[in-house]
């Protein structure tokens, strides 16, 4: 009894020094798929980091990894270096992190924007930023004296396509005749392309202009030509602060203290996260007043609807291009359905790319 | 005023073993310019060096993806020397190398769910004559339309990832992938054979050695190989002697080609395993350097091309110890190309002092 009690002492002293170590030594790596300077994507993982740092946690990131072979090394350096919470932050990293996670059960993966979660120490978060579309169609649909709004789409997946619905439905429900032009640049990233589409959607005829890229190039070319824009991943402002009406920023800072605590507590639990206004993990830059005290106040308003779930996005009917039914009269859609997205609705111009 | 007048002759007399140290000179100065870098911005240099060149090849994984990384950029390079050597200046490596992925790619996909072992060898044979295809257009457009090979081939980099870019996003992508830009995970039996368990090097490695063996055997046993190199040291002499220019720069862009497409293959069949759009971190363009780092020669350009692949694994390693920013990498290839051009604008040529003489503007 005697000789129990002293070990099971022991063991537990044993495991305290241990845990107590591993508090100390705990770390969290990020692996960005840009540069921390891009003033888009990166750079808000890169503050949600910094956020992090500063909750007293110990971090380390690595830029501008191509998402090709060279990932799935920089993954599995960090887990072998010692981290033991790793978040890749671009869709291209799905496979490789899996991979890796298949080899380091004890280390905790988190990867945004996928929907492979293979192994039960990999995470994967996003965010919903379509909740900021909506307000963006919103204000772009009582803007417009064109009626046409202009689109820059990187990809055609879902997310894409979810933000070019959002933003039509939106902008339809303030003013029916609006049309939604898109001009698909195929790329995250290039300030070159990206005032090309800017440029093409202005010359026919649109008056808003807003992007589902990464550069500041988008609300540059609007501000030269005197037509609206918004910004995209942080708070665009200070490239064009005639033209720029808000901004949806990207705030991973809350989740990723949150889960950086929870890794090192030992709390963390395999999850698909998908946060929105409410949580906070979209949020939006100040309004514009250029817009008028009144288009603010309802944008707010709608603003704290959607935050509080009174209001939805995809609130039906929603049609899809044809006209065929999607969401029925009274009912939302489920995450489901808006996780694979993949038509348009009606009143967006052209064909998705196949 | 008077001015210091120079005058900068040609060397007649280049010691061979000098030739073929400046490399060596070359990285040592890099390593000194590093360290000097490293020390301004505020790191230990010895300890930085370290990071860079030591911490990734001290573990087995670390050899095994030092291999990995340098198996693309040796045969690329391999194949660019055949140009290089009789002054066809290829410049589109990383066209040809992305090329020869789409169609050793499409093949892939046509076997996809399909077992045999016929189909990895009949992938890695489309993938070099998808890119050894690509390469023909620049050399006939030179040859029979005289225009420039190195826009050409260069321009043509753009449509091949273009081009990649349609199909993956298009018709090759994924079915269950979300419309997401890639194509599905290659069967089993289309992937390159992994030699150690838990490593990523894998039998494209053999391809390679074999590859620098026959180009050296080319290059000093065959009557091609004579025609290549004197038609680099002067081309009037290779007329003079009645070489057929035409068909030969034909046949060292199509080495080049096949060479490049082969690593695309190797890639895309080896660590990656599937089409996407980044199937290759500009491989084609880095090679270049590796082969004037090697001497554009065989045994130089397999230690070249485990030099700059260590400057890629290093930048990743200094960045996670150190957090230099990830740049470092690319300042320390710089810096070896600008040591290794500079000393050997030394070798070649001297520079003469001809004293004070009064300035008569």
């Amino acid at each position: 009894m005697y000789k129990n009690f002293l070990r099971y002492i022991i063991s537990v002293l044993f495991l305290l020094g241990v845990s107590g170590q591993a508090n100390a030594d705990f770390k969290v790596g990020f692996v960005y798929v840009g540069p921390t300077g891009d003033h888009g994507w990166t750079y808000q993982h890169d503050e949600g980091r910094k956020a992090v740092e500063a909750a007293g946690i110990k971090t380390t990131y690595v830029e501008s990894v191509p998402e090709g072979a060279d990932a799935e090394r920089v993954i599995r350096q960090l887990a072998q270096s010692g981290h033991d919470l790793i978040f890749t932050t671009s869709f291209g990293y799905m496979d490789p992190t899996n991979k890796v996670a298949k080899d380091f059960p004890n280390v905790k993966f988190e990867h945004a924007t996928g929907y492979k979660r293979e192994h039960s120490n990999v995470s994967t978060y996003s965010a919903r930023f379509y909740e900021g579309r909506t307000l963006l169609g919103h204000m772009a649909g009582k803007m417009t004296k064109t009626n046409v709004i202009g689109y820059i789409a990187s990809f055609p997946i879902p997310e894409v396509i979810r933000g070019i619905n959002a933003m039509t439905l939106a902008a339809q429900k303030v003013n029916p005749d609006i049309k939604t032009k898109i001009v698909w640049v195929f790329t995250w990233y290039d300030p070159g392309k990206e005032s090309e589409a800017a440029q093409a959607l202005i010359d026919q005829g649109a008056d808003v202009i807003m992007q589902h890229t990464d550069s500041t190039a988008p609300v540059q070319v609007a501000e030269k030509a005197g037509v609206w824009s918004f910004g995209q991943a942080s708070d665009m402002q200070r490239f064009a602060p005639k033209s720029i009406l808000t901004s949806i920023i990207d705030d991973w800072a809350p989740y990723y203290v949150e889960r950086s605590i929870a890794a090192r507590d030992g709390t963390w639990k395999q999850q698909d996260t998908w946060h929105g206004l409410k949580e906070g993990m979209v949020a939006m830059a100040p309004y514009n007043s250029a817009m008028g005290s009144d288009l603010v106040k309802e944008v707010e308003q709608l603003q704290k609807d959607l935050a509080s779930g009174k209001t939805h996005s995809f609130t039906g009917p929603i049609y899809d291009q044809k006209g065929n039914i999607l969401v029925a009269e009274g009912s939302v859609a489920d995450d489901g359905m808006l996780a694979g997205m993949n038509v348009y609705v009606k009143g967006v111009e052209g064909d998705i790319p196949q | 005023m008077e001015v210091q007048l120079i005058k900068i002759e040609k060397r007649n007399d280049v010691s061979r073993s000098i030739y073929f140290l400046t490399p060596v000179l070359a990285i040592f100065l890099t390593l000194l310019g590093g360290g000097i870098i490293f020390y301004i911005l505020g790191f230990n240099p010895i300890e930085a060096l370290k990071f860079f060149f030591i911490t990734p090849i001290s573990d087995l994984y670390g050899l095994s993806e030092l291999l990995v990384k340098a198996t693309p950029l040796c045969l690329i390079a391999i194949g660019l020397s055949f140009c290089f050597k009789s002054n066809n200046w290829n410049i589109g490596a990383e066209g040809q190398l992305i090329f020869g992925g789409i169609v050793g790619g499409g093949v892939a996909l046509l076997f996809y769910n399909h077992d045999g072992f016929y189909v990895l060898p009949i992938i890695i044979l489309s993938g070099a004559i998808g890119g050894m295809l690509f390469a023909m257009i620049p050399a006939i457009l030179k040859t029979y339309f005289n225009t420039n090979e190195i826009l050409v081939s260069l321009m043509l980099v753009y449509v091949a990832k273009l081009l990649l870019d349609y199909l993956v996003v298009g018709p090759w992508s994924n079915p269950e992938g979300f419309n997401f830009p890639e194509t599905r995970q290659f069967s089993e039996s289309a992937r390159m054979p992994i030699l150690f368990d838990g490593l990523r090097i894998h039998a494209g490695i053999f391809i390679t050695l074999i590859t620098v063996f026959l180009s050296w055997l080319i290059l000093y046993k065959t009557y091609l190989g004579f025609q290549i190199k004197v038609s680099g040291l002067s081309l009037k002499t290779a007329k003079y002697a009645g070489y057929k220019g035409k068909t030969m720069i034909i046949i060292v862009f199509m080495i080049s080609g096949a060479c490049a497409g082969l690593a695309g293959v190797g890639e895309i069949t080896g660590p990656i395993g599937q089409l996407h759009r980044n199937i290759s971190p500009d491989y084609g363009f880095t090679a270049i350097i590796v082969a004037f780092l090697g001497r554009l020669n065989p045994v130089g350009i397999i230690f070249a091309s485990l030099i700059v692949a260590l400057t890629y694994l290093g930048a990743e390693t200094a960045q996670i110890f150190l957090q230099v920013p990830k740049y470092t990498g690319q300042v320390f290839q710089g810096m070896i190309l600008f040591f290794l051009l500079g000393s050997d604008y030394l070798l070649f040529f001297k520079i003469k002092f001809l004293g004070l003489k009064k300035n008569e503007l």
